[in-house]
């Protein structure tokens, strides 16, 4: 490969200490930018529901004083958006996905993809390799506090380790899939699997 | 490869270098740069691109940039806005010179986007910078002669902050399907005729169409920006799958 041309005159403002920590191209937020396709929706919990479903059939569903009542888990991690910012040490907590699977009665996923939907009708393509053992959460709350709206709130998946579009905001629905679909993004343009430590940011990267 | 093998889907966005052949100073805080693409499929107007420095230690940074050119045009205009302490813009806005080569991949994006084919009407809402995607929108409906109906409604802090506000004039004069309304939300003339102060519900019910005409909104703009003008158009009736966001980070770099 040709070696990038030198920007005369260019050079980086960061610490090295900061660089270690962040993926490839990331650089350090310490706000919490917002980025999403539409509007916010305003969701009462009152009406909330999550459902888990296998191709069009439902495994469970829960309203919000139901999932509320499953085991809950808190995280610190940090967070990296495709569009290149990194925030360090966000506490999270919620429910687990093995513990969603559980709830259902399950011990193994039943399917090798999952999409996510949300309201606003964004989705997101997942394998559920990516979910189980303790990877991924749907998050209910974020710093102790109930999710805000403009950051997914009442619930929104977190899967820390990829690229933050695949952390669905207004997640509704968990659907697996034997087969593996793109989701929203991935079909404009935008990486299938999305690891920032590979800069996985567009198809084909 | 060979023969039998299957071509992926979308090509990989490949880097490309292009050469700086403009620099317009837009506002205090905004230049304009106009690059001479290697060689460029088109895009939407709307979609961006992503720049890429790289410091003579093998250190690189990437951000990306609305494009403000249409896409009738041959050379690529993105106008980029100071961001204090940032690592980028201040390297764009005070370091690059005339025919200096610039890395960059794109274009990038496929749904804060609008062509002529799509028609209207159309209704752009733009908070300081977030003018740019909204103005390739503008300069290639201007291009078309489908006399689409269109509105922006332009919120800046000052008048000398109005980026493109010569050529947005120029365009609202001579346009009786276009509506222009700057909103000025720290200081304004005193024989102003336009919008004092922030965009409001009102401003919007008289300069967006109606629900029943069913436009399409583009809004572009930093986060609060975004968020209240997307909540209040949701609460005046308009349906929410036919509003685009497009947020700026405040930490933009």
């Amino acid at each position: 490969m040709d070696r990038p041309p030198v920007s005369r005159g260019f050079k980086s403002k960061r610490q090295a200490s900061e660089t270690a920590r962040l993926p490839p191209g990331q650089y350090l937020t310490t706000d919490f930018p917002v980025l999403s396709a539409g509007p916010t929706p305003e969701i009462r919990v009152a009406n909330w529901k999550i459902a888990l479903q296998l191709g069009g059939s439902l495994l469970g569903t829960w309203t919000w004083d139901e999932f509320e009542a499953l085991p809950q888990t808190t995280i610190t991690v940090d967070i990296h958006c495709v569009t290149k910012w990194t925030k360090l040490n966000t506490v999270w907590q919620g429910v687990s996905f093995d513990d969603l699977l559980k709830g259902v009665g399950l011990s193994e996923p039943p399917g090798a993809y999952i999409m996510a939907h949300c309201d606003g009708g964004y989705t997101t393509n997942l394998p559920v390799a990516d979910l189980v053992a303790e990877k991924a959460m749907i998050a209910t709350r974020y710093e102790g506090l109930p999710l805000a709206p403009a950051h997914g709130g009442p619930a929104r998946l977190l899967v820390p380790h990829l690229y933050f579009w695949k952390s669905a905001k207004w997640l509704r629905r968990l659907r697996f899939m034997a087969k593996d679909e793109p989701g929203f993004w991935e079909s404009r343009g935008y990486h299938n699997y999305g690891d920032p430590r590979r800069e996985q940011r567009y198809d084909g990267d | 490869m060979t023969a039998t093998d299957t071509p992926p889907q979308h090509p990989r966005i490949a880097w490309q270098t292009g050469r700086v052949r403009t620099i317009v100073a837009e506002t205090s805080r905004v230049k304009s740069i106009i690059l001479q693409p290697a060689s460029w499929s088109g895009h939407w107007p709307g979609q961006h691109v992503d720049i890429r420095l790289t410091a003579d230690d093998g250190y690189q940074a990437e951000r990306s940039y609305s494009i403000a050119s249409p896409p009738e045009e041959k050379l690529l205009t993105l106008t980029v806005e100071r961001i204090e302490d940032g690592e980028v813009s201040p390297y764009l806005l005070d370091e690059l010179r005339l025919g200096d080569a610039l890395e960059f991949r794109g274009p990038i994006g496929g749904h804060f986007i609008w062509s002529q084919t799509r028609g209207g009407p159309i209704c752009l809402v733009a908070g300081g910078t977030g003018i740019t995607p909204l103005m390739a929108m503008l300069r290639h409906r201007k291009r078309s002669l489908a006399h689409i109906p269109a509105s922006l409604i332009y919120s800046a802090r000052s008048l000398a902050d109005v980026i493109y506000r010569d050529e947005l004039d120029t365009m609202a004069r001579g346009d009786c399907d276009l509506r222009l309304v700057y909103a000025l939300t720290r200081e304004h003339p005193s024989n102003w005729n336009g919008h004092p102060g922030r965009v409001t519900e009102t401003l919007l019910v008289e300069n967006s169409f109606t629900p029943a005409q069913n436009p399409t909104f583009f809004v572009c703009g930093p986060t609060g920006f975004v968020e209240s003008i997307s909540s209040m158009l949701v609460k005046l009736g308009f349906d929410p799958f036919t509003i685009k966001t497009e947020r700026f980070g405040p930490s933009g770099g």
